[in-house]
């Protein structure tokens, strides 16, 4: 059983590269340890989208409410004495996940555009709250005084951001292995099944409301994880966790690299944060200038063909490393 | 195999390049709002701080100095990160900046674990120099800025006033040092608002204001925010109701003030610094200035960088050179010098800015509105330290 367990959650050999690459960047470049950091976390917080949208099919402008809860959740236990990593981050995902499983229900009802209007509304909810209990949040000075333990009691977090983006890098791909698990069991087909036409589904016997709920609830958990990440790790959280902004970007990761396999929202975030802060390097003053008509480039242009491409690329690399013959 | 011999060779890289700085080299990570709504404040000091390296060379205490610009768009989050990674990949001796007071606040750890001289050019919350003793600011604060036009009123009879203030760090500051001297002076405050920091709307506040019907309308906003609140005080009418608009001189930003138009005219406020200030320093500093930036008019953001810098220098000379953070704060500590905005010193305890705060009224001159100075406060500490 166990076994089985093991050989279902185990990646190929494609995969091993994509990851090997993954770890060896850190190595490769020690002084972008904090912008790898940031990477990770907005990988994981794509993630989350995907399982949503790539698999459910249920499309979401206010993701960044789960972020900014586990956030505030992450600072808050840290601030108030419980400063333990790891335990930080399972509480802020279960704070995140009960406000997804609360919020799914209102999620269920209505078409695509009553979601996006729904989700939305909800982080805007959730940034004015903020805002408002400013005794708890710290307002728009930021919640200050978040101060975390060592990571296992043995990793400090360091200033250059060895055990920031080690323990990132290490979170981002336990919880992605889980989720691949996840979408490869009969759950995960069947909310596929329910992506592609709900009323068959429901038909052959797919408890479709109920996949719903528990799949916003996991992303919801999963955007807390991310959430909670950046808060332990910068050791700072602003309302800017909770701004539409974190809800719009992170759709456009997605959208940028490709959702529904789960890599997408991986590749998408490191393309978008390295564009972001080589521009921001380049030009502070006109950046955003630049990256608007990057994205617009890519999207228009075939980020499709693009993505195609490097698959097709690393289909050919692989196999010869394997030495597999061609299917 | 090959792995890892791939693996041994990036460690090996990774070594390498963490190490050797040249020792002559003095940088300065300069972090400000380059983008956003706070764009204004970040152009300002980045033109101050390049006119000083222009004017003054680019060495001080026998070391060249090196400026990095970076945008941190105003999100906190985005500034400390940006702070960690030039003190770790760039090793600067300073960090600079800071337009809003959570970006100071956030990097305030950073600065006390790397030792690093952390100079605030803009914030202006009184606690942000408590939280780490490697903080000096050049800037100012809400409670020195907002003490002498609460006097005025007191003194001018004013007997009723709003307030009106962004809802963050520096907005309550105003807030309440505005209530605590005029209703220690014998006035009222009948309603005390705050707006949202972010995407504000002022009409339905500034109806509030008007049906409370007061000698004087009391606002603080940050820099640029100022000509949305005017537009809408003349929309609403509380201009011509009677109702003087009074301030810390956030809400008459000479950045701004010009195209304000004459709605802005009799506004008094209260601040350290104004384009106008009659002084051979600041003639000869706003002529540069709009020489260097076609035509831009300096700000009272402007002069923070600028003095930034001269601490910056002046902490190098005195240190001969040396670039560790606690001599550079100690230097700092004490020093006074002649800024365009008149005599200014950094409190030796505080590491806060000891400055002359002027009571000013806009007026046209030339045919531009200007804040016109006609009263001084002289040498004022910041006092929302004072009273501990």
């Amino acid at each position: 059983m166990a076994a089985d367990w093991v050989r279902r959650i185990a990646v190929n050999h494609r995969e091993w590269v994509f990851w090997i690459v993954a770890i060896a960047l850190p190595l490769l470049f020690p002084g972008k340890l904090l912008l790898i950091n940031e990477i990770a976390i907005l990988a994981l917080f794509a993630l989350s989208l995907d399982l949503l949208l790539g698999y459910a099919g249920i499309i979401s402008l206010g993701h960044a409410a789960f972020f900014g809860v586990g956030a505030y959740a992450a600072g808050l236990l840290a601030k108030h004495g419980l400063a333990e990593p790891l335990v930080g981050l399972l509480l802020s995902a279960a704070a995140a996940a009960v406000l997804g499983f609360l919020t799914s229900f209102l999620v269920l009802r209505g078409s695509d555009l009553t979601r996006l209007m729904v989700t939305m509304g909800i982080g805007l909810m959730l940034l004015e709250l903020a805002n408002r209990f400013d005794t708890i949040t710290g307002g728009a000075d930021g919640l200050q005084g978040v101060v975390m333990a060592p990571l296992l009691g043995l990793f400090a977090f360091d200033l250059a951001g060895r055990t920031a983006c080690a323990y990132s890098m290490a979170i981002l791909l336990v919880l992605f292995l889980l989720a691949r698990r996840l979408v490869r069991s009969p759950f995960g087909l069947s909310l596929r099944a329910v992506k592609a036409n709900r009323l068959r589904a429901v038909s052959v016997g797919v408890p479709a409301d109920t996949r719903l709920v528990t799949i916003y609830t996991i992303a919801a958990a999963y955007a807390g994880a991310a959430g909670a990440l950046l808060a332990q790790t910068t050791q700072f959280v602003s309302l800017d966790v909770l701004d539409f902004h974190r809800s719009a970007d992170v759709l456009l990761v997605l959208v940028l690299g490709g959702s529904g396999y789960l890599y997408g929202g991986l590749i998408g975030a490191a393309i978008f944060k390295v564009m972001q802060d080589w521009l921001a390097a380049q030009t502070p003053q006109y950046w955003q200038f630049w990256i608007g008509l990057l994205l617009v480039v890519i999207v228009l242009a075939g980020r499709e063909r693009v993505a195609v491409a490097i698959r097709r690329r690393w289909t050919a690399l692989t196999r010869r490393f394997a030495g597999e013959p061609t299917p | 195999m090959l792995r890892r011999s791939f693996v041994l060779g990036s460690v090996l890289a990774a070594l390498m390049s963490g190490g050797a700085v040249a020792q002559d080299v003095v940088k300065i990570g300069l972090i400000l709002p380059m983008t956003g709504p706070f764009a204004s404040t970040g152009r300002q000091i980045e033109a101050a701080v390049k006119l000083y390296m222009a004017q003054h060379g680019t060495t001080a205490g026998g070391k060249k100095i090196e400026l990095i610009v970076k945008d941190d768009t105003g999100v906190a989050d985005v500034t400390r990160r940006l702070a960690q990674e030039l003190v770790v990949n760039d090793k600067v001796t300073f960090l600079a900046g800071f337009g809003l007071t959570p970006t100071a606040l956030a990097t305030a750890p950073i600065a006390t674990q790397a030792k690093v001289p952390q100079i605030v050019m803009a914030a202006g919350t009184s606690v942000i120099t408590e939280r780490s003793p490697f903080i000096v600011r050049t800037s100012f604060t809400l409670p020195q800025n907002t003490l002498p036009i609460a006097d005025w009123a007191v003194r001018n009879g004013l007997k009723k006033v709003v307030t009106l203030v962004s809802d963050f760090g520096p907005g309550l500051d105003a807030e309440k040092t505005f209530t605590e001297v005029f209703t220690k002076g014998g006035g009222t405050v009948p309603e005390k608002l705050r707006v949202p920091l972010r995407n504000p709307d002022f009409a339905p506040f500034l109806q509030r204001a008007a049906d409370a019907k007061p000698d004087a309308l009391f606002v603080f906003v940050p820099s640029g925010a100022g000509s949305a609140v005017m537009k809408q005080f003349a929309e609403r009418g509380l201009d011509k109701a009677g109702i003087t608009l009074i301030g810390p001189g956030d809400v008459t930003d000479d950045d701004i003030l010009n195209d304000m138009g004459d709605v802005a005219l009799g506004t008094i406020t209260s601040m350290h610094y104004s384009a106008a200030h009659n002084s051979p320093e600041n003639k000869t500093y706003v002529a540069a200035f709009r020489k260097a930036t076609n035509g831009m008019r300096p700000n009272f953001m402007s002069v923070g960088g600028w003095d930034g810098m001269h601490l910056i220098y002046q902490a190098l000379a005195k240190t001969g050179g040396n670039t560790d953070g606690t001599a550079l704060v100690n230097a700092m500590k004490g020093m006074q010098w002649m800024s365009p905005r008149g005599p200014i010193s950094i409190d030796p305890e505080t590491r806060d800015i000891v400055q002359n705060v002027y009571v000013r009224k806009v007026e046209r001159v030339d045919g531009e509105l200007y804040n016109v100075e006609f009263a001084t406060f002289e040498a004022v500490r910041d006092p929302g330290k004072e009273k501990k």
